[in-house]
């Protein structure tokens, strides 16, 4: 059994079949790679699995209790994190903050009427908030406003955001689209730097077959709303069906 | 000091400052002089200084923070009015049971129309309010305010009054027949005569600058609160918020009710005030003003409501009142031709004008200082403390808390 069960998926977006079928298992601690042409339902996949979406039909458990019918914000809460393809932080506030809000949601829950306190005072957030910018290596920006970011710092801060909060699974949605080499580089590392030194489970949707193999100890690959074949990164290299219809395409 | 760092127990100590001067602070010109009638510090308009300043702190918790534009906040001014004016006629004419009640009324009230309201957001969130506030304007005027049937809330047209009829159960023989404070009646006043200036010391106004007071606190510890950083989540990116494991709406609720709150207590202190509550109070237009005063002074500021509802109740008190005999008094030295039309200009914005002059002025303040009057005051500031621009902008940017 993995920590994530996802079985005989189905979603209709009016005549088109986005995913039919969809059978997929995620064992524990793994990072686990989600790859497929434009188009193929990868993302569509996601929002099945974080509340974004209910599949028509099918099931999605996640550490044997069901998702489905669950706001994302309780679905977060079960442990689940998610990082966009396009990079969603708190723009207008500073970095710190935007850090400093999931370390609230990890300690209160989903809401807590903390209206007399002061935040200064709230010396454990702070402090983690603190630990969790030194982890990325962005403590030097705690001042800035998010907006005003690089967008490979903003998806860096997005990542911290949603580890701040230690969940057992991550999500990430291309991560490294339209990043510079060197900024895809460093996310490389932090992410394999994570999965070393964490209690986690990722999962990561990515075009960059230099970021899927570096990472991945399993592969599925979607095509037209199915999976095509799930496996190790050796055996889809050099997978026939793969090549034609992934691989071929985009090379 | 009382769980304020220095920057805001300076703030608080300037509010506190100004509103308990005001009776000289807003009395700059001599009693006779031609700049008399700029003089603002008399206790009526005082008071509504005070009130509203109130009704806009309280706006600027769910616009400012959350970023909710709410069309029908005077729907809990009104409702405030009414049941403090209903506490007088039930118990007596002391004023705490009805700004308790009108406090406790508008939060129940704004329970109800928040939660409906807030299942939409962006212009649908406003016209839900506003259709909200009109419906409760409606129910005001003559659903529930009809003089001959036996379930008369509102007194219609006529507005809600005391009656010497009425039960005062907790009356006491020696206390005055009009609103007061334990035995102080609200508009007793003592005056002081220095040379030829007069000041004005009024019971009501200093009961309204005591509550202003209370309410700016606590709006600078909500701002400065766990709280207050989720509501600015709220108005920076729901989403991200979603799925970082928080609920939105129970935020946006409590920030609603906590401004509904303010708004009953603004509409109670207008009854102390005048102890006539009627349903002109929950119009349209009053909703609209309580935005314009909120924008005005800079949404989202601390002090920028203030600001706003002090600026637009003068320019409402002061300017209207300028007439044609006044303008003939201060253009009388210019030559005759060039004094009639130099007044025949003025005059369109001045007197019934008087919406000109502000709505002018609004348009300039937003398009040229997006961040209201307190902006322009710290663009000023700078100026005068001869602080380079590159500094300043240096600051702006790494400021880590929402400017007072
Ligand atoms: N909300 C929606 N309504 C209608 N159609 C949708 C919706 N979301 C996705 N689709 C369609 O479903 C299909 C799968 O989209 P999805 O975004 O899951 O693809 P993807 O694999 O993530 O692609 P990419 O690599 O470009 O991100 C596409 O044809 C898309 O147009
Ligand atoms: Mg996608």
């Amino acid at each position: 059994m993995g920590i994530l069960e996802v079985k005989n998926v189905n979603k209709r977006f009016g005549g088109l079949k986005a995913l039919s079928d969809v059978n997929l298992s995620i064992a524990e601690h793994s990072v686990h790679a989600i790859i497929g042409p434009n188009g193929a339902g990868k993302s569509t996949l996601l929002n099945c699995l974080v509340g974004k979406l209910i599949p028509d039909t099918g099931s999605v458990m996640f550490d044997g209790q069901s998702v489905l019918g669950r706001a994302p914000y309780e679905i977060n809460q079960m442990g689940i994190s998610r990082v966009f393809q396009t990079p969603e932080i708190f723009g207008d506030l500073t970095v710190m903050e935007n850090m400093m809000i999931p370390c609230f949601a990890k300690r209160d829950g989903a809401f807590e009427l903390n209206a007399l306190t002061s935040i200064v005072k709230q010396k454990d957030i702070i402090e983690r908030a603190e630990h969790m910018l030194e982890d990325m290596n962005m403590i030097d920006k705690r001042n800035m406003h998010a907006a005003s970011m690089s967008r490979g710092d903003k998806r860096r801060l997005e990542i911290g955001m949603c580890l701040s909060q230690e969940p057992r699974l991550l999500l990430l949605d291309e991560p490294t689209a339209g990043m510079a080499r060197a900024d895809t580089n460093n996310t490389i590392d932090l992410l394999k730097q994570i999965k070393d030194t964490r209690d986690i489970t990722i999962a990561i949707i990515e075009h960059d077959m230099h970021v899927v193999f570096s990472l991945a100890e399993r592969i599925t690959v979607l095509a037209q709303g199915s999976p095509l074949v799930e496996d190790t990164p050796e055996k889809i290299k050099g997978h026939p069906k793969v090549r034609e219809a992934y691989l071929g395409e985009s090379a | 000091m009382l769980g304020l760092d220095k920057k805001d127990t300076t703030l608080m100590l300037v509010v506190a400052a100004l509103a308990l001067l005001a009776p000289f602070i807003l009395n700059p010109f001599p009693e006779g002089s031609a700049m008399a009638q700029f003089n603002a510090g008399y206790p009526d308009l005082m008071q509504r200084f005070a009130i509203y300043g109130i009704l806009a702190i309280g706006f600027n918790i769910l616009f400012g923070l959350t970023g909710y534009l709410s069309f029908g906040h005077a729907a809990f001014l009104g409702v405030g009015s009414y049941s403090a004016v209903w506490m007088f006629k039930l118990l007596s004419y002391n004023v705490i049971p009805g700004i308790i009640l009108s406090v406790i009324v508008a939060g129940l009230f704004s329970v109800v129309i928040g939660f409906i309201s807030l299942r939409r957001s962006g212009i649908y969130f406003s016209i839900l309010t506003l259709a909200f506030a009109q419906m409760s304007y409606n129910l005001a005027y003559s659903v529930l305010g009809n003089p001959s049937s036996n379930f008369n809330l509102t007194n219609g047209e006529t507005g809600l009054q005391v009656y010497a009829s009425d039960p005062q159960i907790l009356a006491s023989a020696s206390a005055p027949e009009v609103p007061h404070l334990f035995g102080v009646a609200m508009r007793s006043s003592y005056q002081l005569e220095v040379g030829s200036w007069l000041f004005t010391f009024n019971a009501g106004y200093y009961l309204c600058a005591v509550i202003l007071m209370l309410s700016f606190y606590v709006s600078v510890r909500i701002f400065r609160s766990p709280f207050g950083m989720m509501l600015r989540a709220v108005k920076s990116n729901q989403q991200r918020m979603n799925y970082t494991g928080l609920h939105t709406r129970p935020y946006t609720l409590a920030a609603f009710v906590i401004s509904g709150m303010y708004a009953g207590l603004a509409g109670g202190l207008l009854s102390t005030m005048d102890p006539l509550a009627g349903a002109e109070r929950m119009q349209w237009t009053a909703s609209g003003e309580v935005v314009l005063m909120t924008i005005l002074g800079g949404a989202g500021t601390l002090l920028g409501p203030v600001v706003g509802a002090g600026f637009i109740k003068y320019f409402e008190n002061i300017f209207s009142k300028i007439n044609e005999g006044v303008l003939h008094q201060w253009f009388g030295f210019l030559p005759d031709g060039m004094e009639s039309a130099v007044i025949w200009v003025v005059e369109h914005f001045v007197g019934p004008g008087w919406h000109l002059t502000l709505g002018l002025l609004f348009m300039l303040v937003v398009t040229f200082l997006p961040g209201g009057l307190v902006q322009g005051g710290q663009h000023l500031w700078r100026l005068l403390a001869g602080k380079s621009r590159k500094e300043e902008h240096a600051k702006t940017e790494t400021q880590s808390t929402p400017a007072e």
